[in-house]
């Protein structure tokens, strides 16, 4: 993978290089920012905003829920136990054993949908510079066209305190 | 004045992981002996058979479940402050919620020990899991012991995760700062996080989503604890004011623990400049609050029942407000009622040293409140003839240090491996210059506080 990228070490510097480069024709969706920490403040950092996992959590929930009223009411009817005089379905005791199981369901969709959709890694965009780390913001493009470089080398350093790199 | 900015934050909240001083060593070592005295205990209890142990017809129920229920509610100063403070989206909950977290995995993790330690045998454990079995015995989901199973095992899942996720940049932090394996081992862990605005989206969104789901399987744990009681035709135990009073407790205890974590993190660990007093002296009121809804509890449970003047409940009342228990009953309601409303409610003793006091006054009280639960009402039941008492052996005595060691111990690994202290989220929370955080004992607007 090659890349062309700057380093800044504020946001107003990120957003001006990020501008730049929109300006030079990059699409958003092409355009690595990578930061230290969330900076929602601008709009370089409100990229890639949309999610479903709410849905998923929900879903996760719904099968959490569902796999609780099986169990237990699949075990239950298996082996019919008389206790004191309750029937051998009886539903206030065994909505817990299925709100633990909905609550179990939704966090673990949450957390699995977070692992598939973020941290898997993209194919081809790998950029990562370790000064990210301590503070600074990475703004750049991966596997730029070869006659753009130079260009985007421009506008990259154009903001103030950049310094721009290319890798490898 | 400068104050903590990118490189300065990891730097200092890197120290302890980068660096390892003597008293590491020594620490590990003082607690590392509890921990293989507990161990001896136990397995010496496995051994020989729990007749070395106090735990005999009346009372079945002694330090081992209190010490589970202790734990369990002590389990609830992480993830259910650190959920709520999330939710409301309160600034100066950032140095203190993953302080906060670790205490709930830990506690969660040594409170589920006990009903393992409790079984005579516990490689029958597995016997108590939901599956059925080859003796075609299924599990009754109408016992609150399954219901526990549920219950601990959602938590435990759930604030396990809910510690972890808001690591994973963190080690990313880790891996760049370090070299060799330990830069391999950090970079696993890390799970390839580079910091792109979808990585934070995501992030965020499933901790508001699993901070909305873990605020009530962390009350219906405690509230199912408490059912493990009040479901059971015993004097004073079958109430319905058990389950709000079990977790009022839990929550008041598990604050009492953080406090004093946090109190001995920035001592130990030099973070004067991340846990500031105003941190301790916000949750020091939420601990006097915590006390006031304690006191209204035990006023309630205890009118109820001499207004009820039940023969059997009356035995128990008396054994602990004059008979037997009545010297651990008192000191309960010192620590519990009387040193938070005293230290906690007269401003000028809501330190740091006066939160630490209040705080140990609190666990000691919780610990006694669990013991009082449990031990005077199962030795008088309703017929005379199974009146009993309850004497702790050593076995029982040692292992219960043992868990507090064993508390200490996880915590002293867990800091040194991982950064106690948020590194991302302080970053994100531009963090204030000392200049701007007022006086503990100051009054101050915390709405105004970018903490």
């Amino acid at each position: 993978m090659k890349a062309v990228y700057g380093l800044y070490n504020d946001g107003q510097s990120a957003q001006q290089a990020f501008n730049r480069l929109k300006a030079a024709g990059i699409a958003p969706s092409d355009i690595t920012v990578l930061t230290a920490q969330p900076m929602e403040e601008y709009e370089f950092g409100n990229l890639d905003k949309a999610t479903y996992m709410w849905w998923f959590a929900c879903l996760g929930g719904l099968i959490g829920m569902s796999t609780g009223y099986a169990l237990s009411y699949l075990t239950e009817h298996a082996w019919e136990m008389d206790v004191g005089g309750l029937p051998i379905f009886a539903w206030w005791p065994n909505l817990i054993v299925m709100f633990e199981l909905t609550m179990l369901g939704a966090i673990t969709a949450t957390v699995a949908t977070l692992v598939i959709t973020a941290l898997l890694p993209t194919k081809g965009r790998n950029l990562y510079d370790p000064e990210v780390t301590d503070g600074k913001i990475l703004i750049g493009v991966e596997n730029p066209p070869d006659g753009s470089i130079a260009d985007l080398e421009r506008s990259l350093s154009a903001p103030p305190g950049a310094r721009v790199k290319r890798a490898p | 004045m400068s104050h903590p900015t990118g490189a300065r934050i990891n730097a200092d909240l890197l120290r302890p992981l980068l660096l390892t001083s003597w008293r590491f060593y020594l620490l590990i070592a003082f607690f590392g002996f509890f921990v293989v005295a507990g161990l001896l205990a136990w397995f010496s209890q496995m051994f020989f058979g729990f007749g070395i142990s106090g735990i005999r017809w009346p009372v079945y129920w002694g330090f081992y479940v209190t010490n589970f229920v202790f734990w369990i509610g002590i389990s609830h100063a992480g993830t259910l402050i650190s959920a709520i403070l999330r939710l409301v989206n309160a600034g100066w909950r950032r140095p203190v919620t993953r302080c906060a977290e670790v205490i709930t995995v830990f506690a969660l993790m040594i409170g589920a020990m006990f009903p393992i330690i409790h079984l005579g045998r516990p490689w029958l454990a597995f016997w108590l899991f939901p599956y059925p079995s080859e003796r075609l015995i299924w599990p009754n989901f109408r016992s609150p012991l399954v219901w526990d199973f549920f219950a601990i095992n959602t938590y435990l899942t759930g604030s396990l995760l809910f510690l972890l996720l808001p690591i994973i940049p963190d080690f990313a932090v880790v891996r760049d700062k370090t070299t060799g394996i330990r830069r391999k081992i950090y970079a696993a862990l890390a799970l390839g996080w580079r910091g792109t605005p979808k990585q934070w989206h995501r992030l965020e969104t499933a901790m508001q989503i699993m901070a909305i789901a873990i605020i009530p399987v962390a009350v219906s744990v405690h509230t199912i604890v408490s059912f493990d009681f009040s479901m059971a035709p015993v004097p004073m135990w079958n109430t319905t004011i058990f389950g709000p009073y079990f977790v009022a407790g839990a929550i008041f205890s598990g604050i009492a623990g953080l406090i004093i974590a946090m109190a001995v993190l920035r001592k130990f660990l030099h973070l004067e400049d991340y846990l500031h007093p105003v941190h301790f002296e916000n949750l020091g009121k939420l601990l006097l609050v915590m006390g006031l809804l304690w006191g209204y509890f035990v006023f309630n449970e205890r009118l109820v029942t001499y207004y009820g003047n039940g023969p059997a409940e009356m035995t128990v009342f008396r054994r602990t407000q004059s008979g037997t228990f009545a010297p651990l009953y008192w000191t309960m309601v010192i620590c519990n009622f009387v040193m938070p409303l005293v230290i906690m409610g007269i401003r000028k003793f809501r330190t740091i040293t006066g939160c630490v006091i209040a705080s140990f006054g609190v666990v000691i009280g919780m610990w006694l409140e669990r013991f009082l639960i449990i031990v005077p009402s199962l030795g008088a039941k309703y017929l005379p003839y199974s009146f009993g008492i309850y004497r702790p052996r050593p076995a029982e005595i040692i292992i219960t240090a043992a868990t507090f060691a064993a508390m200490c111990l996880m915590y002293v690994l867990f800091a040194k491996a991982i950064p106690i202290i948020s590194i991302w989220e302080l970053k994100a929370g531009e963090h204030p210059a000392p200049g701007l955080i007022p006086p503990a004992t100051e009054e101050h607007r915390l709405g105004d506080l970018h903490l």
